[in-house]
Parts: structure tokens; C-alpha cells; sequence
């Protein structure tokens, strides 16, 4: 795999997954989404090949905030919804650490959801992990901005009555600039996306549909089950059609100014007509699209959806403190002082 | 410009206040005036007075703005309580000044602005330049705006631009009543307007009018002359509390070695502070804007934790969103300054008035057992050094610092001797080394109970921080009852113990007696100024002002012996009082408190301490 980023200092010994795991008893449940997903970070960032001291984990509170105290890098662990304000400090602070925020759909989207927003349109270089099972795990079972409407939980025993976020929808509303979807039952999948949110300068949001096994089991069921996740799981590729289905015969087209499920092979439709991914896209118009779909008349879809080039915050920081260096006649604090109207009294 | 031959009267310090429409830039007016007081060697205080408002109606008492400063031969240590010499240039700027003007005074008035609507708006029944309600006053009333445009009318100049110019008119008018020399004070605006010659060359046309038609009609009797201070040798600047409060973080920085990171969210009376360093990227500030006041202090943690001089700053309600976030910073025990430019309060409260009621919320407004270090600066130009103080302290002991500030130090300003940055306190954070063998996140120096700043980047220290209890010295999550007991009293002691490394209280005065007056942060100027009054006609006071809160100075119980009572002055119900209460509970204490949004009067103050000194 090719790597772009080099603000970060490369390891120049090959890391392993040892490299990364901690002596922390891990203590999510059994059967956690969590689990895989840690599985996937500790596999990853031996791929990504930053020095081990260069990655930094940063959480605020709940199930999934609990990560960086199974990741052997530098973390920390924050307070509730604040993880992308301390992330954000973290990255401008120091522009050489590959920052990595976990996090959920409480977390981020309810008490967080102010920093969440900011982090994304002002493109941080940050990559963050966000644990989407639906519920608040931690508190025991209370609905989240992300838990379908109508759903029975401990807070809502007659059915929620509040509309749910999309995320990826949230994203690009927010000018995000990478975004991708992930089940947590598919490391590959999984680590993929996370190495290219490594790649990619800027926020990058992974949402990962993880499964609270106690609950909120199988929410995510209906689209990543075992039995119908041919048929309702696309899983994007850059540059090739965009296909899904038993044997890839169904795919997206672009009717008029709507996305349509065609069929390969029925009505003359060839895959030709079908319409081919480009995460690049700076125009998130057909992101937005792809992001908001969903079973049962489309699939939902999956891998790296959004990964356009902007500038990021933290490039641009840097950038103005070297101009203002070059160009300012303030060289240390004792210019500054003497600066402007002064007199001497003798 | 020769001189002519005038009477001329010397006064040891002088109280002028420049008050108008928020449009007339009575601003920029008393700032100029002020340099000028400055430059002729006049030591300062100044003190701006402008509306909640951006720009309240016109010609109403809520739209006006002011500008008060005090300029004296002798330390100026007030902006001064009574005005002796006012600039009014709109009835309601006179309505709303008055009672704050000495019997006496000298008042100079724009007569042109005075027409029946104005003299309405400003809720005048009658004329006041007529109904004889001003006739204790030294009145000179002068037509300025049509004398402005009168002089520009040969200029090429709109309407508008020439009226807008009659500040410099009156400007002109007290350069002569004081006895200024007006060609250093063209020297001034030819430096000040560098790159704008065209408003040098009408400002000076301007200002020598004025000058010209106070000196015909023969505005005073005697002109006033303050001649200059006898100051400390050196190099001087004004500053105001809030500039120098970031310029003491920028110099802590550079004396540390640790960028500074300043994460703020805009909040009257404290923006400045953030506009200041967003100006010094060259000196490598990093300075974010967040979205919200919890989004500042968390990206400050964040920067702490990477190694920078973490800084936030903001008010009274800022303070309260923040609270939350200084328990993380206690918790994980990381530097973190909070500056709190304090304001009338509860909740929005009094945005653009001064208070010292955050101190409880700054000593106790967090869960847990959750002590910081909290100390005051008490004039605009020390803010500098306690800004700096409060970084060295949180930094070499490893904990947030809350430094309180107020609006009315925040937005004052005073002559700062400026000081060279090698005579400026070594700061030695406890930065870890990389492959440190030994290195445990919470392990501690046994002296000081500080554990090591382990930099993210570093070879061989990774670990990891957080809001939970962490196990002493190893830090890994711990819910152990013994270990949170432990963890509790590492902390309180570790800030306790910083008061074996802060300078002991001083005492102004006789180390025992009678009265001894206490005060602390914002009120210094008044509560010393009443003291030195009082003493001056003989009577025994003595004046401990307190810019160490939390820890308190060593000796403080020490001193309190030494006195029959001990008055505390504070501009709030009575915190720093009762938190003497709770810290030295053998002591009687009296108080003397005032929540008004306003500075204590010096006379208000020497009436109480003559009343407890006649006391048996």
C-alpha cells in the first residue's frame, strides 16, 4: 500500500500488532462490536508505519471511549462529547502525531455534536472512529440521536418519536471531506478504510456499524446479517462500478437527477450504465446520495465514499506561523515588549 | 508657537474624563490624550467607560461612552474617584456624568450638540447650559462642531468627515489647558497616523484651532500644569490588563521552551486577550477560536497534553461551561492556565462592568474533590507578571491554574516598566526523558508531589491519561477505594505544598495594631490609596493585599494575629472573606463589600476604616 502523508515521522523498523496491544484487561462485553474493531486498529497501524510514538488516542466517554486504554500509544480519555475539542488541540498542538478519536453516536452526536460539526468543516487532520450501534451502552439502554424512530428503549417505552441522524449526511452537511461506512463483522473492510483515512489529509469519519450485543443486538442486522447482506450491503470501490447483489448483478444508476437499482442483463442494461465511484469527487453532490441510501428499495453502502482533497486546519496554521516568522520584525518577547510607543526615564 | 506668558497652576494629579455619543470616539480621544500625559512623563491609569451596546441610539444616556484617566506627578495607583476636568460633547453624556464630577470642576462642552431634541433624548426637562443646574461648575462652552468645519472649510473635506473631527477640537482646547506643548503631541499623531498623512495634516489643523480658540478666549484663569513623575529608571509603555496578561503568557512560553496554545471562545471583558495573541504568530503562538467556550478549554487540554503552554481564557459564565474540563485537567494532572477577566454576574449580568464575585466558582465550582491553584493580579500592568506567574506555577507543578483578572483591570490601562526577559524567573517544567527506565505516568517527586510531563512524540514513555481515578504511580484505571483516597490526598497536598514556593504576604504598614485592612486582585489601587490616606493623617492601618489565593501565603495566619480586626474589602457578598473563614477560623473578621459593578471609592473606604478604628 502507497502512503502520501508526511508530516508524520515513518518507523524505520517494521511494527507489529504487539507493538500495539497493551496489558489492559479489555472489558467491553463479550460478543462487543468493540472488540473487532480494536482488532482492526492494532492491525492497521503496524501497516500505516508512523513510529509507535507518533500515534495519539483520544476518546470521550462511553463504551467506545474506553479505547485508548487498550491501545499501546499515547492517549488520553476524555470527558463526554469532547473528544474532537481535545483532538483538535492535540493535532494544531502537534501537527506530527497521527491523531486517532473513538467515539460514539452519543458521544459525538448528542453532547458532542457541536465539536463534531466544527472538527469536520474545519478539516482537522484527525481520523475518527465512530461506534454507531444505536444506544447507549454505558447508561444501559437509552436511545441515541441514531436509533431508528420508533424503537422501544429504557427512555422511550412507547417508541422513540425523534427523527435519527444519518450520519454520512451529517458529514457532508458539515463540508466533510472523507467519509466511510464499515461493518464491524468485516475487519478487512474495516482496516481498509481505516488505512485510507490514515492516507487522507483532513477529518476523516469512519462510521462503524457496531453491534451492542446487550442492548441494542442485531440493529444492524437487517443490512449486515449473514443472510441478506448480498443484497443489501454495496461495498464501494474506487474507480469500478458500482455493483452489489448475488454475483454483482445489480447496480446504481444515475436517472435524471436520482439514484435507481438496475439490473444487469434485464431492460439492456449493460455494466456500462453503471455508475463508477469516484471518492475523489470534490463535489459531494453524488456522496450525499450514496450515503443517504438505504433497504429496503436500495442498498446501503459501505467502504470509502467521500475522500476529497481540501486544505486542512492544521496546514494552514502552520502555514501562517511560517509567513508571520518570515515577515514580522518580532523575533522573541523582548521586541514584543519594546515594541510600538515606549520612553526611557532616566 | 512661542508661549505667551500664562498663570499657571500646579496640580499634583488631575481626574479628566472625555464622555460623548458611542459615534464621537471619545476612545480614541482619551487614548491620545493619554499618550501625550505619558510621553511629557506623567505617570497614568485610564479606564474606558463604554456601553453593552455597539451602537445604542443616538444622543441617549445608553449610547454614551467614556474615557476616564488620572495623570499625576507622583504614582497614580486609581483612575481616580471624582473627575476634575470634563469633556462632554452631547447633553446625555452630560446627564450621565455629573454626579461623578467634582464640585468645581472644570467642564467643557460642544454647544453645538445642544438642541432641544437632544437635550429631550438625553431626559433633560429644560436646557441645562440655561436652567443654572451647572452654575457650580467652570463651565466653557464652545461651539466646536461649527468651529471644526469652520477650519476645514478650505480642505476640500465632506460635511460628515470635518464634523467627525471635533474630538480634535476639544482635544486642542485641553492640550492648551494643560499646558501641553502642542508640537510634541503633533510629533505623536505624525508617528501614530504614519501611514495616513492626509488625517495628520487635518488632526493638526484641528487640534491647533482648538488650542487657539481656548488660548483667545482664555478658557482658564490659570492653566494646569502636572509636571512629571518621579519614576523608577528604565524603559516605559502603556499597557492595558489584557494585552499585558497575553504578553506575560508569550513571554512564560518562551521561557519555558513550551509553545503556547491559547484556545478561547470570544467573551466580553476577556476577547482581547485572544485578539492580542492571534497577532504574535511570529513568536509561534497557536491560537484556535473555538466554537464554544468548552470546545477552548478541551483543545487547551489537548495542546497540554502534547507538550505546549496550554492557555484559556474568558469571564464569569465562560468559567462556569469550563468547569467540567479544569476537573479532566486536575485529574490528569496537566498544566493548563484559565485567565477569568471577571464581570458582573449572575449569568450575562453585567457584561462590561467589573467584579470579583468569581472567586468561589474558581476555588470550588467543580465535582469532586478538585483543588487548583488560584491567584489575582491586582493592577492592569502586574497582570503581565502573574500571567507569567501562573504558567510557571501550573508548569513546574503540574496542575491548572485559574488566574483572576477583572474588566475593570482588563480594560484600564497603566504605565509598565518594561522589563528585560533575563531577569525574568527561570520556568522549569518536569519534562520527561525519552527511555526514561523508570518512567510511571503518576510517579511522583517526593518534594513536590509533581509527576513528569511525558511528551506524545517521545521514544519509550507511552501512555495513557484520563478522567477516571488512576492507580498512584503506575496510572492505569483503578476503582480502588483505598487507592482514591490516596489519589485525593496526593492531589490537595500537591497543591498545598505549592505554597512553600510563593513569595510570603507583605504588610504596608506596622506588622501589628488596630486595623488591618485586608483586599485582594482588582481593588488594589482603591484599598491602597484609602490606606495611604489614612495613614497620611496619622492614624495606624495597616494593608495586606493578597494576590495568592489558592494556596494562601504561609505567614498569612501569622499576620492576622498581629492585629485587633481584620476588614476585608471586596467588590462581591463577602468569598475571599469567608474563604478566610474557612482557612483561619481563630480571626474576627469584618467586611466591607460592594456589588455594583463599580471599583470602591476612596472615601467610602476611608469612612469604614475610621469607623472601626474610633471603635474601642
Amino acid at each position: 500500500m502507497d502512503f502520501v502523508n508526511m508530516t508524520v515521522e515513518r518507523s524505520n523498523v517494521q511494527l507489529t500488532k504487539a507493538d500495539f496491544e497493551s496489558d489492559q484487561m479489555v472489558k467491553w462485553c463479550p460478543g462487543c462490536g468493540a472488540h473487532a474493531i480494536l482488532s482492526a486498529v492494532e492491525r492497521v497501524f503496524p501497516k500505516i508505519g508512523y513510529r509507535k510514538e507518533n500515534f495519539c488516542m483520544v476518546s470521550g466517554i462511553g463504551c467506545s471511549s474506553r479505547f485508548p486504554y487498550y491501545v499501546n500509544t499515547y492517549g488520553i480519555h476524555g470527558i463526554h462529547g469532547r473528544a474532537a475539542a481535545i483532538g483538535t488541540g492535540v493535532k494544531i498542538a502537534n501537527p506530527k502525531l497521527s491523531t486517532w478519536i473513538a467515539t460514539g453516536d452519543g458521544d459525538s452526536l448528542a453532547i458532542g455534536g457541536n465539536h463534531f460539526i466544527h472538527i469536520i468543516r474545519r478539516n482537522v487532520d484527525v481520523n475518527i472512529l465512530l461506534f454507531n450501534n444505536q444506544i447507549y451502552g454505558l447508561t444501559k439502554g437509552q436511545y441515541s440521536p441514531t436509533t431508528p424512530m420508533g424503537k422501544v428503549t429504557k427512555t422511550s417505552p412507547q417508541g422513540t418519536i425523534e427523527h435519527p441522524f444519518n450520519i454520512g449526511e451529517l458529514v457532508m452537511g458539515a463540508q466533510g471531506t472523507f467519509f466511510a461506512r464499515v461493518p464491524d463483522n468485516n475487519i478487512n473492510l474495516m482496516t481498509e478504510a481505516m488505512f485510507e483515512a490514515a492516507k487522507h489529509d483532513g477529518t476523516s469519519i469512519i462510521e462503524i456499524m457496531q453491534n451492542c450485543i446487550i442492548y441494542a443486538d442485531k440493529a444492524h442486522a437487517d443490512v449486515t446479517g449473514k443472510e441478506v447482506k448480498d443484497e443489501n450491503m454495496l461495498v464501494l470501490k474506487n474507480g469500478e462500478p458500482m455493483l452489489f447483489g448475488k454475483d454483482h448483478k445489480k447496480g446504481l444508476r444515475l436517472n435524471g437527477t436520482r439514484l435507481e437499482v438496475v439490473e444487469i442483463g434485464k431492460k439492456g442494461i449493460t455494466v456500462d450504465d453503471i455508475l463508477i465511484h469516484d471518492q475523489y469527487d470534490q463535489d459531494p453532490g453524488i456522496h450525499t446520495m450514496l450515503a443517504k441510501l438505504a433497504p429496503p428499495i436500495f442498498p446501503m453502502v459501505f467502504g470509502v465514499i467521500r475522500s476529497a482533497m481540501f486544505p486542512t486546519y492544521d496546514d494552514l496554521v502552520e502555514e501562517q506561523i511560517k509567513f508571520a516568522k518570515d515577515t514580522s520584525k518580532i523575533k522573541c518577547v523582548d521586541d514584543l515588549l519594546n515594541s510600538g510607543d515606549t520612553w526611557e526615564i532616566s | 508657537m512661542a508661549k505667551k506668558k500664562r498663570n499657571v497652576v500646579e496640580k499634583e494629579s488631575v481626574v479628566v474624563k472625555f464622555v460623548g455619543d458611542s459615534g464621537d470616539g471619545m476612545q480614541l480621544t482619551g487614548d491620545m490624550f493619554s499618550e501625550v500625559a505619558a510621553l511629557e512623563g506623567n505617570d497614568l491609569a485610564t479606564f474606558p467607560d463604554f456601553p453593552a451596546e455597539i451602537r445604542a441610539p443616538q444622543n441617549t444616556i445608553a449610547g454614551v461612552s467614556g474615557f476616564q484617566m488620572h495623570m499625576g506627578s507622583s504614582k497614580i495607583f486609581t483612575t481616580g474617584d471624582l473627575v476634575d476636568v470634563l469633556v462632554a460633547m452631547n447633553p446625555a453624556s452630560l446627564k450621565s456624568n455629573l454626579k461623578w464630577v467634582k464640585k468645581g470642576a472644570t467642564i467643557l462642552i460642544d454647544t453645538d450638540a445642544f438642541d432641544p431634541k437632544t437635550i429631550e433624548k438625553a431626559g433633560y426637562k429644560q436646557d441645562p447650559l440655561q436652567d443654572h443646574s451647572v452654575d457650580s461648575f467652570n463651565m466653557i462652552k464652545a461651539p466646536m462642531t461649527t468651529l471644526t468645519k469652520e477650519c476645514l472649510k478650505d480642505r476640500g473635506i465632506d460635511n460628515k468627515t470635518a464634523e467627525r473631527s471635533k474630538n480634535m477640537f476639544a482635544l486642542g482646547m485641553l492640550f492648551y489647558i494643560f499646558n501641553r506643548d502642542l508640537k510634541s503631541s503633533f510629533t505623536y499623531f505624525e508617528k501614530r497616523f504614519k501611514k495616513k498623512p492626509e488625517i495628520v495634516e487635518i488632526n493638526k489643523i484641528v487640534l491647533q484651532a482648538g488650542y487657539n480658540y481656548a488660548e483667545t478666549i482664555e478658557a482658564l484663569e490659570s492653566v494646569i500644569q502636572v509636571s512629571p513623575a518621579k519614576m523608577e529608571k528604565g524603559r516605559y509603555r502603556n499597557i492595558t490588563g489584557n494585552v499585558a496578561t497575553a504578553w506575560g503568557l508569550l513571554a512564560a512560553s518562551e521561557k519555558s521552551g513550551r509553545p503556547l496554545f491559547l484556545g478561547s471562545y470570544p467573551i466580553t471583558p476577556a476577547t482581547e486577550i485572544l485578539m492580542e495573541l492571534a497577532k504574535h504568530k511570529s513568536l509561534g503562538a497557536k491560537v484556535f477560536q473555538a466554537e464554544d467556550e468548552i470546545a477552548g478549554i478541551c483543545s487547551a487540554i489537548g495542546a497540554s497534553y502534547t507538550g505546549s503552554l496550554a492557555c484559556t481564557s474568558t469571564s464569569g459564565p465562560g468559567l462556569s461551561l469550563k468547569c467540567e474540563a479544569i476537573g479532566l485537567a486536575v485529574m490528569t494532572e496537566l498544566p493548563l492556565v484559565i485567565v477569568d477577566v471577571q464581570r458582573g454576574g449572575p449569568s450575562t449580568g453585567l457584561p462590561t462592568k467589573s467584579e470579583q464575585s468569581d472567586l468561589y466558582q474558581a476555588l470550588f465550582g467543580r465535582n469532586g474533590e478538585c483543588p487548583v491553584i488560584v491567584i489575582a493580579a491586582s493592577t492592569s500592568e502586574n497582570c503581565f507578571n502573574y500571567a507569567y506567574e501562573a504558567a510557571k506555577l501550573s508548569m513546574e507543578h503540574m496542575t491548572p491554574c485559574i488566574l483572576l483578572t477583572d474588566g475593570y483591570l482588563g480594560f484600564g490601562s497603566a504605565l509598565f516598566k518594561i522589563p528585560k526577559m533575563a531577569d525574568m524567573p527561570p520556568i522549569n517544567p518536569p519534562i520527561a526523558e525519552a527511555n526514561d527506565p523508570d518512567f510511571k505516568p503518576y510517579r511522583r517527586d517526593p518534594e513536590t508531589l509533581v509527576r513528569q510531563w511525558a511528551i506524545p512524540g517521545t521514544e519509550g514513555l507511552r501512555h495513557r491519561i484520563g478522567g477516571l481515578e488512576k492507580e498512584d504511580i503506575i496510572g492505569t484505571v483503578s476503582m480502588d477505594p483505598v487507592n482514591h483516597q490516596k489519589m485525593v490526598d496526593l492531589r490537595n497536598a500537591k497543591v498545598d505544598k505549592i505554597a512553600d514556593f510563593i513569595p510570603l504576604q507583605e504588610v504596608d504598614g506596622d506588622p501589628s495594631g488596630k486595623l488591618l485592612v485586608v483586599s485582594w486582585g482588582g481593588t488594589f489601587g482603591a484599598v491602597h490609596s484609602a490606606v495611604k490616606e489614612v495613614q497620611d493623617k496619622g492614624r495606624k492601618v495597616s494593608h495586606a493585599h493578597f494576590n495568592y489565593i489558592m494556596p494562601l501565603p504561609k505567614n498569612t495566619g501569622e499576620i492576622f494575629s498581629g492585629f485587633k480586626n481584620i476588614l476585608v474589602c471586596e467588590l462581591n457578598s463577602g468569598q475571599f472573606v469567608n474563604y478566610l473563614r474557612m482557612r483561619h477560623p481563630k480571626h474576627d473578621y469584618y467586611q466591607f463589600n460592594k456589588v455594583q459593578g463599580l471599583p470602591f471609592m476612596i472615601n467610602e473606604l476611608t469612612d469604614k476604616f475610621n469607623q472601626l478604628l474610633e471603635e474601642k
